[in-house]
């Protein structure tokens, strides 16, 4: 298995073998159950399919719970399937839980990042703004010129622009795991993850 | 927070002596330099601590030559093979960064605690 479910806990910072400190994250991973089995021959593709945080039958739709009764799991929040070789030999029941994860692999996470409302070009493109002094007057967090007026007399597509910035799919590369709690089901991973806390976040295996 | 502390739980030390903002301390740190590894002394007036549990950091100014020269330590830090706290300071506020306007035998200024009998 090379993916797992987890829900971000918390950064703090731990020290390494040298002594010097670095932030992490921990998370809570799992145990996950798969839900689904998807194989080449049926499907078209191979993959797992496995959910995460049990909830009340009542919380989810009615053809999502014969999903779950189908493979004899609770209902869970979350739901997804992550692309295998073909060769697992899970079957849907079965549970999948941190142990997949050794310290100092390297994982990606996905997650959906906060989001930071309708932002203004300063924060959510990085523009410089107008000067702060010699006379200005409302334009010091202006975009500035959007396009020129006879040529080509209207904005380009894609032009960057206040609007809603965050609450985005954000995945982060090559994550560094410090850390695996077989007991308590947590994983402790150097550096930064995407979303608040108690966001669902996905773990992969970087490639 | 019950998962949280059972991670960082690892990381912290109890031999750290109790001592504050005004004190002066004698610190025994780890320093790596190429291949060998040998403590140095840092000694001086804790100017102030932040922080909580691992994240928990402490400031310590000394004047070296008549300057100033002030390290932020982490509590928790591995690299702290010692700390000595030489003379606990009697001072009125949490954070001593009036010390760093102050010219002279500013260490002097700061009286000693009394020790309560």
């Amino acid at each position: 298995m090379n993916g797992i479910i987890g829900r971000k806990v918390a950064m703090t910072q731990t020290f390494k073998d040298n002594g010097n400190s670095v932030a992490a994250t921990v998370i809570q991973v799992g145990p996950c159950p798969v839900v689904g089995v998807k194989r080449k021959e049926k499907h078209g593709y191979d993959a797992v399919q496995l959910g995460f945080g049990e909830t009340k039958p009542k919380n989810v739709t009615r053809p999502l719970r014969a999903i779950f009764e189908k493979a004899k799991v609770p209902p869970m929040k979350a739901l997804k399937e992550f692309h295998t070789e073909g060769k697992e030999q899970l079957k849907p029941g079965d549970w999948v839980n941190v142990e997949i994860f050794k310290v100092g692999e390297k994982v990606n996470i996905q997650g959906v990042s906060k989001g930071k409302g309708f932002a203004g070009s300063i924060k959510r493109w990085g523009f410089a703004g107008g000067p702060k002094t010699h006379g200005q007057s409302d334009r010091h967090r202006a975009p500035g010129s959007i396009g020129g007026s006879s040529s080509p007399s209207r904005v380009w597509k894609g032009q960057r622009m206040a609007g809603r910035m965050g609450a985005a799919n954000v995945t982060v590369k090559n994550l560094e795991v410090l850390e695996v709690d077989l007991e308590r089901n947590l994983i402790v991973i150097k550096g930064a993850v995407p979303g608040p806390r108690k966001g669902i976040v996905f773990l992969r295996r970087s490639t | 927070m019950e998962l949280l502390s059972s991670v960082t739980a690892r990381h912290l030390r109890e031999d750290i002596p109790q001592f504050g903002p005004g004190d002066t301390v004698r610190l025994h740190v780890k320093v790596i330099e190429g291949e060998k590894e040998r403590i140095q002394i840092f000694q001086g007036i804790v100017l102030q601590k932040r922080g909580e549990g691992v994240s928990k950091t402490f400031t310590v100014r000394r004047l070296t030559g008549g300057i100033g020269v002030e390290r932020i330590f982490p509590l928790h830090s591995p690299n702290i093979t010692k700390i000595e706290v030489r003379r606990s300071g009697n001072v009125r506020r949490a954070k001593l960064f009036y010390l760093r306007t102050k010219k002279g035998k500013k260490a002097a200024r700061i009286a000693e605690k009394r020790i309560q009998p």
